[in-house]
């Protein structure tokens, strides 16, 4: 006899139920998490030694890294100082939650800011939450400015898009003003800050973005 | 190519509703997939062949509907299908809009013998 039966479950719900739970935790010990995603290349750790480098040392951050092969950007973070933890997916080309569960037990409790670096991708990491408060994507320029329709989901679930390498868009058909609408127009609640790593500019927005929220969090946790 | 872990997840309920059921046998699975949510139904289709071998839904048939980016615009009450993903309302231009559909991926049902 055939029988149909009605589930209607996510299939991601496994991994959205790990992320709440992440989520949950960190964020009553009152740690702001921030999710980084973009393609290979676009400066994710780089920029992450850039705030490291101008944080001011009363806030604490730890770095979780994402890549398929190598311990070499938890390596760049640690030289700055940093706790960083290096998950090797051995192949896949995002991070899931229970990944980051996996290795939760080393996150120290005093931590302010933890952020998540994920694989180097602008499709899959975005169909995975990670118990993240904060998903930025990063766009680079010489990548071009029509990534975001390209990539809607990398935009759309992000809150916050981070322009990279701003200094060289000079040199290259980049247009600052056209990315921005095209990323506006699928995200309308999207943040966006216009940074060089090389020539430090708008890394001080982007931190005092995270401390603000991170105080918003805080004073709801109060 | 997420669309094998995906797969994965999809056989975990599978299995479970299965083992519930008391069924050795899956006659077929129905999907919704977003268009916005990121997965290649294509991919999946290829994906849930390869984890179904020598699985109690070895020979089950897989069903995807797809279901466009549907929103409705706060400010007119319009209700649109937005194939280009622009969140802007095609009538009035608001920006505040509030999404319908378009973005699950979900296990809708599931086809067993008992």
């Amino acid at each position: 006899m055939k029988k149909e039966i009605l589930v209607l479950e996510e299939l991601l719900g496994s991994n959205k139920k790990i992320a709440s739970e992440i989520r949950n935790k960190l964020e009553e010990k009152g740690i702001l998490t921030i999710n980084f995603l973009s393609s290979p290349g676009t400066g994710k750790t780089t920029l992450l030694e850039r705030i490291a480098e101008n944080l001011n040392p009363d806030y604490k951050m730890g770095v979780i890294e994402g890549d398929i092969e190598t311990e070499r950007d938890a390596e760049r973070i640690r030289a700055k100082g940093i706790p960083a933890w290096q998950i090797i997916t051995g192949g896949a080309c995002h991070l899931e939650a229970k990944m980051v569960a996996k290795i939760f037990s080393e996150i120290p409790v005093d931590l302010d800011f933890l952020f998540i670096e994920n694989v180097g991708n602008l499709v899959c990491p975005a169909s995975y939450d990670l118990g993240e408060r904060i998903r930025c994507v990063l766009l680079s320029t010489p990548e071009g400015d029509d990534k975001p329709k390209k990539y809607p989901k990398a935009f759309t679930t992000s809150d916050c898009l981070i322009i990279t390498k701003v200094d060289l868009a000079p040199l290259l058909p980049f247009n600052l003003e056209y990315a921005q609408k095209e990323a506006l127009e699928i995200n309308p609640k999207l943040k966006i800050f216009l940074t060089s790593a090389l020539k430090g500019s708008g890394i001080n927005e982007l931190i005092e973005y995270f401390l603000s929220t991170l105080r918003q969090l805080r004073q709801k946790n109060a | 190519m997420h669309e094998l872990s995906i797969a994965a997840n999809l056989f975990e309920i599978i299995e479970e509703k299965a083992r519930e059921n008391k069924s050795k046998k899956i006659v077929s699975v129905k999907l919704k997939v977003g268009a916005l949510s990121g997965v290649v139904p294509e991919f999946l289709e290829t994906a849930f062949d390869i984890y179904k071998k020598e699985t109690i839904a070895d020979s089950a048939r897989l069903e995807i509907e797809k279901v466009p980016l549907k929103i409705k615009c706060q400010n007119c009450h319009t209700e649109m299908v937005k194939d280009d993903f622009v969140f802007i309302c095609s009538k009035c231009g608001s920006k505040k809009l509030e999404t319908l559909s378009g973005t699950e991926l979900l296990l809708e049902k599931i086809e067993m013998e008992v």
